[in-house]
């Protein structure tokens, strides 16, 4: 971590200068990594109309960190990520197999998730106070080795997003045509889901539950306001993202606010002014 | 009913009446309680414009997507060579009735034609050499213009020459086009008939096409299947529209009595 210290050295902030605020100089580069991955992905959550899907993924994250809790264990984002994949794998299926409206299939598994997390986490009469950190977050406390497993997590995402990447657009422009065109529409939606599900849940102790959906939804959303394509969209999603990401972690630290907060504010600013803007672009 | 064709698939087994040709056996599709559709026996010859014609909720648009695979259906979907090697899974193109795309979606005609066929992703990678033959697959259908627009600010005319190129892009064997119901000018429809047309000489292909537009049938079809949950006859477009059939699915009696009359029909 040395290399990325002495990098920081050259900037102009009190927090950068040689062995000041190591923190500070942790969180940088994990919303740096963080990001764009989730701008990236937030593009198709946001073509595919999965909005709401991905806050459900969320809770579903949350009911996995108090079955770990509750197995004893020491790490609980094993078990987060285990039930979060499984979550969303079973929202997808029946989301498929039954006639009913997407958001009521996602209503329905969002709140027995969380009310089985807050059930579970509570058992037994536990303090319910440990688990805050999950909801609001906290990218100051993340350690250089959490840094390096967001890294290689992220990396694997990434690797894979390259390869699905084209038929997940053709899926989430007509089924019907990427059916024609031999891909398996199901499993392609189930692996993305999955993976959404992944990025969220190794995130959410460092973003926090409540904002986590924002990072996903917001850049791509401000992208898609003023992009004529689809590479002017996924440019703008990342560039927006770093830009309230970076932005946000310095300004939460002179207001000393929470930095997720502060960041999906920025990307919310950012929203809107693209919003008005949008016009212009058409 | 005796100028009614059905396919009698026992004697057309026996070999292909052109080069290649599909055979549609005893497709059914049931949903729930409700059946859709029920026997439908079909045999379409290459080179061949089938329209599929019938009233709303008929079953058409399902047919097309039971071809597809898209639901499942009973009954067998047959592509038989010339030789008689028989193909399990012909090479599909489709031509969607309508995207039901977000207008402001952010994806370019270029975007659509790279994510069909480039392995690396649209927005990232774009090769000249794949962007200069996507011009040219556009350019077969007076499209090439469209290029780089966006999918959501095309007319429907323009929309339905753009997924045209799409499904020709490989050449398919079994064409499916699902013409729109709305949102195509008369000159739209005119050139898109033409297109297809052409296409149809150009390629050797198996169209099928679900049709509303009963004039350009008559123009540009060589075969008519009436469906209305199976098919209630076909033959060509002489046959069909001009059959009693025909004008009680539609409901055209004043028609049949006007021709009875010695009048013209439709």
């Amino acid at each position: 971590m040395n290399w990325w210290y002495k990098i920081l050295e050259a900037l102009p902030f009190e927090w950068a200068q040689e062995g000041q605020m190591i923190f500070m100089k942790n969180a940088l580069l994990a919303i740096i990594l963080l990001t764009p991955v989730f701008a990236l992905l937030g593009t198709m959550i946001v073509n595919n109309g999965m909005a709401f899907f991905s806050d459900a993924l969320g809770h579903g994250a949350f009911t996995g960190v108090a079955i770990g809790g509750l197995l004893g264990l020491a790490e609980p984002i094993g078990s987060a990520v285990a039930f979060s994949v499984i979550f969303a794998f079973l929202i997808t299926i029946i989301r498929h197999k039954s006639k009913m409206a997407g958001d009521t299939v996602i209503g329905v598994f969002s709140s027995s998730a969380i009310a089985l997390g807050i059930f579970l986490a509570t058992l037994g009469g536990k303090s319910f106070t440990k688990l805050n950190s999950y909801l609001v977050g906290d990218i100051l406390s993340i350690a250089p080795r959490e840094i390096g497993f967001l890294a290689i997590v992220l990396g694997i995402v990434l690797i894979f997003w390259f390869f699905v990447f084209n038929r997940l657009l053709l899926v989430s422009i007509n089924p019907s045509l990427a059916g024609s065109r031999g891909i398996n529409t199901f499993w392609y939606e189930v692996v993305f889901s999955c993976a959404v599900a992944v990025i969220v849940t190794v995130s959410m102790s460092w973003i926090g539950l409540l904002v986590i959906n924002s990072f996903l939804v917001l850049p791509a959303a401000a992208a898609r306001n003023i992009a004529r394509s689809q590479r002017q969209y996924h440019l703008l999603a990342v560039v927006f993202s770093l830009l309230s990401g970076v932005a946000g972690l310095i300004l939460s630290y002179s207001f000393e606010t929470a930095t997720g907060s502060t960041i999906v504010l920025i990307s919310s600013a950012i929203f809107f002014t693209t919003w008005f803007v949008r016009k212009r672009f058409a | 009913m005796t100028e009614t064709r059905f396919h009698n698939h026992d004697a057309c087994r026996q070999g292909c009446c052109g080069l290649c040709c599909t055979k549609i056996e005893d497709f059914g599709v049931t949903i729930g309680s409700t059946v859709i559709l029920k026997n439908v026996n079909l045999h379409i010859h290459c080179g061949e414009l089938t329209a599929i014609i019938g009233p709303n909720g008929a079953g058409k648009s399902t047919l097309i997507k039971a071809l597809l695979g898209e639901i499942p259906h009973t009954g067998t979907l047959k592509f038989v060579q010339y030789d008689n090697g028989l193909l399990k899974a012909p090479v599909m193109g489709y031509v969607p009735q309508s995207l039901n795309l977000d207008t402001t979606s952010p994806t370019s005609v270029l975007d659509l034609f790279l994510a069909c066929r480039s392995k690396y992703p649209a927005w990232l990678i774009r090769r000249k050499r794949e962007v200069y033959k996507v011009k040219e697959q556009l350019d077969r259908v007076n499209a090439g213009h469209l290029l780089s627009r966006r999918l959501g600010a095309l007319s429907g005319g323009e929309l339905q020459r753009v997924l045209l190129a799409l499904a020709l892009d490989p050449v398919p064997e079994i064409l499916l086009l699902d013409e729109p119901v709305s949102g195509i000018d008369q000159n739209g429809l005119e050139l898109f008939y033409e297109t297809v047309s052409e296409l149809r000489n150009a390629y050797d292909l198996s169209i099928i096409l679900v049709s509303h537009d009963l004039d350009m049938v008559r123009r540009y079809a060589d075969r008519v299947v009436l469906l209305n949950k199976t098919v209630l006859m076909a033959g060509t477009p002489e046959e069909v529209l001009n059959s009693d059939v025909f004008f009680d699915t539609f409901s055209l009696r004043w028609q049949k009595e006007k021709r009875g009359k010695g009048g013209t029909a439709l």
